[in-house]
């Protein structure tokens, strides 16, 4: 007396199919080397030679050579301007999970501070911040972009 | 900002028949949706207005609410008004059940309401049409601006009554709500009705907020601030707006959830380029810490029985998750498909942990079982990730971003479900674009 549904079910996996080739890790291509950023482009400068930041490849925090040169800079000019602070805000590109990127961006932002800290500068003088992926500096959503917004900036705070 | 709501059972009828009545299969995808009628609720004319409530329209609002709670279920199959072959309040009485399978309903959900002396009182039937009897009744009185939850706790019950499972209509979603140009967005904490109803702003936008999460009683959350520059781990009272850090760490903590008993937060505390997971108990204010590692361990998430943690860690090179007992033993990767691995969640049913997946570009939310094994993709997208599950376990939110252009233009980030059948995928709606979605529990229960 009673209808029982006959509700059609079918097997409930889903396979997402994967399509996307993934880019080379190591070509060196314009302005990135491996997924390195290595341009001009939203670079600013502390002082005339001294530029602010840093650049670092997908989900690395170690340094590049170029990375140790511009920290350097960094460096001589904080040991000429004795009474100055700054602030290393630590970032990491979109294409990451939200946590994830505030700890990669702390860790970042450490592995500046570190080095810095290895020329001479009092890590009193140098407080780190991460923003994660929440501050991009280029909002397109490309690999050029997502290099530049890989980043640690030297930002003066008095 | 919480409503209190006052809900006087009258009665509650509940025949035991299980196996003669109309049931609903949710555990697997479901291709053919149960066909019912949901009457407009009969109005009684001696009904007086409320406030700004238009009285005579109430019964059909409500009814309308029930209907777009079951069609996104995408379980059921709400019918056209138009073919309704009963006037309400007869069909309440007692419907002519062979005219209403003319129409290929299965159910029918039949009600009437009264506003009297500032009281709103319902009471609603469940007929199955087929074996032609009553399946469930209930009546209950509240203020008349609780109109809207009325209609969720009528859907809430009558889902009970057709699949055997809990509701979750009758919840709210936090999450964070996103406006501005890509670059410089800003963010205030939201909360609304998980129909997208009755949305309110906890924050001004003032400051950076990320990661809105309930305590099991709805009625505190933790959420990441950037307040004064400083990003911490914030407790806030919704019902009477008081925020206050949580521990008092010499650095970062983010990453915040809370326990299964709403005892402690357990979050992610970085220093020195190190994030570690650490709880803090709310009373005792003692804080413990679980994980040691010079790895990045963060997004922790307790078993529902308190007993284990799921939480992801680069340990093993790049992101992967991980089990361990709640005090930090035993740990164990249990993560090992192609790809990284992000953003555990512990299932409130406590059988599986859904998680974001990173592979060749593309971003997916998944399920697996607890050891790792049966891991199931349930949508692929170009960004998506920080699933949370609605209170019964059957479906998950988390939020979708679009790519952007030279400027940032075509950017945007909305909040979407699907269930874990990989089934019924849709987007919610939100005022502003959002983000970082928490699903409450049943405000009812």
């Amino acid at each position: 007396m009673t209808l029982k549904t006959n509700l059609k079910n079918i097997l409930a996996i889903v396979f997402a199919t994967l399509i996307l080739s993934a880019c080379s890790t190591a070509k060196k291509t314009g302005d990135i080397d491996g997924d390195v950023y290595t341009g001009k482009e939203t670079v600013e400068y502390l002082a005339s030679g001294v530029p602010d930041r840093v650049f670092f490849a997908t989900n690395k925090s170690a340094l590049t050579t170029a990375s140790r040169a511009t920290l350097r800079k960094q460096a001589t000019f904080l040991r000429k301007n004795k009474n100055l602070n700054v602030t290393i805000e630590g970032h990491a590109d979109e294409r990451g999970t939200r946590e994830y990127n505030l700890a990669l961006g702390e860790r970042r932002a450490n592995a500046a501070r570190d080095y810095l800290m290895t020329y001479g500068i009092s890590g009193k003088r140098i407080s780190v911040i991460s923003y994660g992926k929440e501050k991009p500096v280029n909002p397109k959503s490309s690999p050029i972009s997502w290099s530049q917004n890989r980043r640690s900036v030297t930002v003066k705070v008095n | 900002m919480k409503k209190t709501i006052y809900i006087f059972l009258l009665n509650f009828l509940f025949f035991t028949n299980l196996n003669a009545l109309i049931e609903v299969d949710i555990t697997r995808g479901n291709l053919d949706p149960l066909p019912i009628a949901v009457s407009p609720l009969h109005v009684d004319i001696s009904s007086e207005n409320f406030k700004d409530l238009k009285v005579q329209d109430l019964g059909a609002e409500i009814a309308k609410i029930i209907e777009k709670n079951f069609r996104n279920t995408g379980l059921f199959n709400p019918l056209k008004k138009e073919a309704f072959v009963q006037k309400p309040d007869i069909a309440h009485l007692k419907p002519r059940f062979e005219d209403w399978r003319l129409i290929k309903a299965q159910a029918l959900i039949t009600g009437k309401l009264l506003i009297k002396d500032e009281k709103l009182k319902v009471e609603f039937r469940l007929w199955d049409l087929t074996a032609a009897q009553e399946m469930t009744a209930l009546a209950f009185t509240t203020t008349p601006s609780n109109w809207r939850r009325v209609a969720h706790i009528i859907s809430d019950k009558i889902y009970e009554r057709l699949t055997g499972e809990d509701g979750y209509f009758d919840t709210r979603i936090i999450y964070v709500a996103e406006s501005g140009p890509k670059s410089q967005r800003v963010k205030k904490l939201a909360i609304m009705d998980q129909d997208g109803f009755n949305t309110k702003y906890l924050t001004l936008g003032n400051e950076l907020v990320l990661t809105p999460r309930f305590n099991p009683t709805n009625q505190m959350v933790t959420y990441m601030s950037y307040f004064r520059n400083m990003p911490r781990v914030y407790l806030l009272d919704i019902e009477t707006g008081t925020q206050e850090v949580v521990g008092n760490f010499p650095g970062m903590t983010f990453a915040p959830r809370f326990s299964p008993d709403g005892k402690k937060i357990i979050m992610s505390f970085a220093k020195d380029g190190n994030s570690d997971i650490f709880t803090m108990d709310l009373e005792t204010r003692v804080v413990e810490r679980i994980t040691e590692h010079s790895s990045i361990d963060t997004s922790p998430s307790f078993s529902p029985d308190g007993k284990f943690i799921a939480f992801n860690s680069d340990r093993s090179g790049l992101q992967q998750i991980y089990v361990m007992r709640s005090d930090g033993s035993n740990v164990k990767r249990v993560t090992f498909g192609k790809g990284i691995y992000g953003t555990p969640v512990w299932s409130p049913r406590g059988d599986l942990i859904a998680f974001t997946k990173m592979h060749k570009g593309r971003f997916y939310i998944g399920v697996m079982r607890t050891d790792g094994t049966g891991e199931r993709l349930l949508t692929e997208n170009y960004y998506q990730e920080a699933p949370s599950w609605s209170p019964n376990g059957r479906v998950l939110v988390f939020y979708r971003e679009t790519k952007a252009g030279d400027k940032g233009e075509g950017f945007s980030a909305k909040l979407w479900s699907i269930d874990i059948t990989g089934y019924n995928e849709r987007r919610l709606s939100t005022k502003t674009d959002a983000s970082d979605p928490s699903w409450s529990s049943l405000l009812s229960k």
